[in-house]
């Protein structure tokens, strides 16, 4: 398309060397201006994720130059229980807490779609648990759900609901549903803030046709809002699922994937083995394992998210 | 089909009142049109009579009941809107028959009744397609197809045509009053387009601030307005306003700017020296040689007839000629406004003062 905007072709233009010819060119123009933004993607992601399966198939540790392998750190993991424990417990703590992420997220932005008094101030709050930085709002959960001192435990003693203190990041169960809590406390502004911007691109003229024709408000979500916000319902699932599938910082504050690997998640483990055992080698084919559900997850939205026959162009068929 | 009744309707936004009591008697099968500039409370109206929006004061009836208090889908009404608020993951078939899907009707009756409603507007063979794959016209008559599929009491228009480019605004105009006569449904059709009104309505009903300025036949309206604000607004190009005062010494006369004399018909009772506005439609001039004295100022020619702006006394009026006079700019023509077809306003009230 670019060349159609070119001059035609004057007589003395055969003359000019190919430099001179090459500087009037727009495609090579627009290939420097794309160097910058190519240069950042290669460094920074291609280049470690190419890095980091290559290492997948070496026997690297901190400080020693690996040999290749082959899959062998692969068939390590297949034997390793406690791999499959964490791919148990991401895929647990994926699914669990994007759904309740979903379903809060959804609820809220309905809530705050609605005229109400001080909606300002109210879609404000609801973007603090996004703003503090994990680390904090970890550090401040575990404080909620510590074994002595938390304050839940204490509330509820002082209730008469129960006698002793609940070891809430000591027992397994409790693990999880803490650090599942805690995900879904800071994922669902995310989600909530997302869908509320989709829902205010819905025109209210529709509500009040749909309203017209005889639809209840149960009738209203159910024909108008929930089709037209799919689009969107599906990218932010997919984004809430791939921070909740690598979620790395809540983990280790909280828990470090304790008590008895109960909270460790397949990026955690991998840190664990990588970094702090210096497997490095190891460490990769467990981030490497990560691709394939990432992929999936991927492949899922991009076909939920093929543009639907009424979002096409003004074509005629 | 139904009568709708509207009495002393008030609607107020908080403190503030946009309307001051409405009364608006709307006969069975009527076609009628409100008009006024924007702010006039015209939509506002129309959405409380869907029961988009809360009634303050006063009553609105379709047929004998008082629908007050009825939720809009219970009122048997159907609205196009400007935007057409059509569904925009829904076939054209799927928008049509929406409103019967809510009412759980079998989809036998479903496609019967969309089926016609198609075959009425010429939607047939769009049935398949989705809103964004049509054109603003084909868009505007899935709208009326939406309306017409539910064979409601009432149809409301909130300003169908003001998004379609002038050509098909005008194709469309006269699909929509073909329309009513066919089906016959008591319609209310709101639009800031005077044209539109005239051309449309068996009764139009000019709103202005939030009142009633008058009702009546589009004819009615154009002959006799009640005040200077119908006087103005209905009519294209305006109707020409020139201030001065009533002179009766054996003759009425009108005393208008800088002392210019012109005609009057009769004058109302003891109205020697009132101050008065003189209005005279621009077609109702004539070149005459006991005219008054006016220069030309702009010649605009469009073929079937000729707009001329002239100033009399030092204001300016336009008139509009079907016959093709030779005019200059600067020119001298002594124009004269039949003084049988001339409007004497009040020009304190704006009330009109002569018969």
């Amino acid at each position: 398309m670019a060349d159609v905007a070119i001059p035609r072709a004057k007589p003395q233009m055969s003359e000019d060397n190919a430099w001179t010819q090459l500087k009037h060119n727009r495609n090579w123009l627009g290939f420097w201006f794309m160097v910058p933004a190519m240069a950042f993607l290669i460094f920074f992601l291609a280049y470690p994720l190419g890095l980091g399966i290559w290492l997948s198939f070496t026997d690297t540790r901190i400080g020693r130059v690996g040999h290749f392998v082959a899959t062998e750190n692969y068939e390590w993991l297949w034997d390793d229980s406690i791999f499959w424990l964490s791919v148990f417990n991401t895929l647990l703590y994926t699914f669990v807490a994007s759904a309740l992420k979903f379903a809060i997220g959804l609820y809220l932005a309905l809530l705050l779609n609605e005229n109400m008094p001080f909606k300002a101030m109210l879609r404000a709050m609801v973007l603090i648990p996004f703003i503090v930085p994990t680390v904090l709002s970890a550090l401040a959960f575990w404080w909620i759900f510590d074994s002595q001192f938390s304050i839940i435990s204490w509330s509820l003693k002082h209730l008469g609901v129960i006698n002793q203190n609940i070891n809430f990041l000591g027992d397994t169960t409790w693990a999880r549903i803490c650090v599942i809590f805690a995900n879904i406390w800071r994922g669902v502004p995310f989600v909530a803030i997302t869908l509320l911007a989709g829902l205010q691109t819905v025109s209210p003229s529709l509500y009040e046709a749909a309203t017209l024709d005889g639809a209840t408000r149960w009738q209203n979500f159910r024909f108008i809002t929930y089709p037209l916000l799919t689009p969107i319902i599906a990218v932010v699932m997919t984004f809430s699922v791939l921070f909740t599938f690598t979620d790395f910082q809540l983990i280790w504050a909280m828990t470090r994937g304790g008590p008895v690997n109960a909270t460790h998640l397949m990026a955690t483990l991998s840190y664990q083995r990588a970094i702090i055992a210096g497997q490095l080698g190891e460490g990769a084919a467990i981030s490497s394992a990560m691709i394939p559900f990432l992929l999936a997850a991927i492949m899922v939205s991009w076909f939920g998210l093929q543009r639907r026959k009424w979002q096409q162009g003004e074509n005629n068929d | 089909m139904s009568s709708v009744q509207i009495r002393d309707v008030r609607k107020s936004f908080g403190n503030f009142e946009v309307l001051h009591g409405v009364t608006v008697p709307i006969e069975d099968g009527q076609f009628v049109v409100l008009v006024g500039p924007s702010g006039c409370g015209k939509s506002t109206l129309l959405r409380m009579l869907a029961g988009l929006e809360n009634i303050t004061s006063g009553t609105i009836s379709i047929g004998d009941r008082v629908v007050n208090n009825v939720q809009p889908k219970e009122r048997d009404i159907a609205m196009v809107f400007q935007n057409y608020a059509l569904y925009p993951h829904m076939t054209v078939a799927d928008n049509m028959g929406f409103s019967l899907k809510l009412r759980n009707a079998g989809s036998d009756e479903i496609n019967k009744r969309v089926k016609r409603a198609a075959e009425i507007l010429a939607l047939s063979p769009l049935l398949d397609r989705y809103p964004r794959q049509l054109s603003g016209g084909q868009r505007q008559r899935v709208a009326m197809g939406r309306a017409i599929v539910r064979d409601p009491q009432v149809f409301l228009f909130d300003e169908p045509l003001s998004n379609l480019d002038a050509k098909l605004r005008v194709a469309m105009r006269t699909e929509i009053k073909e329309l009513h006569q066919r089906l016959k449904t008591t319609t209310v059709y709101v639009t800031h387009d005077q044209i539109e009104a005239m051309t449309m309505a068996d009764k139009i009903v000019v709103m202005h601030d939030g009142i009633v300025e008058q009702m009546g036949t589009p004819l009615e309206l154009y002959d006799k307005p009640d005040n200077q604000f119908v006087a103005g607004f209905i009519g294209s190009p305006a109707m020409n306003f020139l201030k001065g005062h009533v002179r009766v010494n054996g003759v009425a006369t009108f005393e208008g700017p800088n002392g210019v004399k012109l005609p009057l018909k009769t004058a109302p009772a003891a109205s020697d020296g009132l101050p008065a506005v003189y209005g005279v439609r621009p077609e109702h001039f004539t070149i005459a040689d006991d005219g008054a004295e006016a220069e030309i100022v702009v010649v605009e020619p469009t073929g079937s007839e000729t707009q001329v702006f002239a100033k009399i006394g030092g204001e300016q009026v336009v008139a509009v000629f079907r016959e093709r006079h030779q005019f200059n700019p600067g020119d001298k023509v002594r124009l004269k406004p039949d003084p049988s077809l001339v409007h004497l306003f009040d020009e304190a009230t704006g009330k009109r003062l002569n018969a």
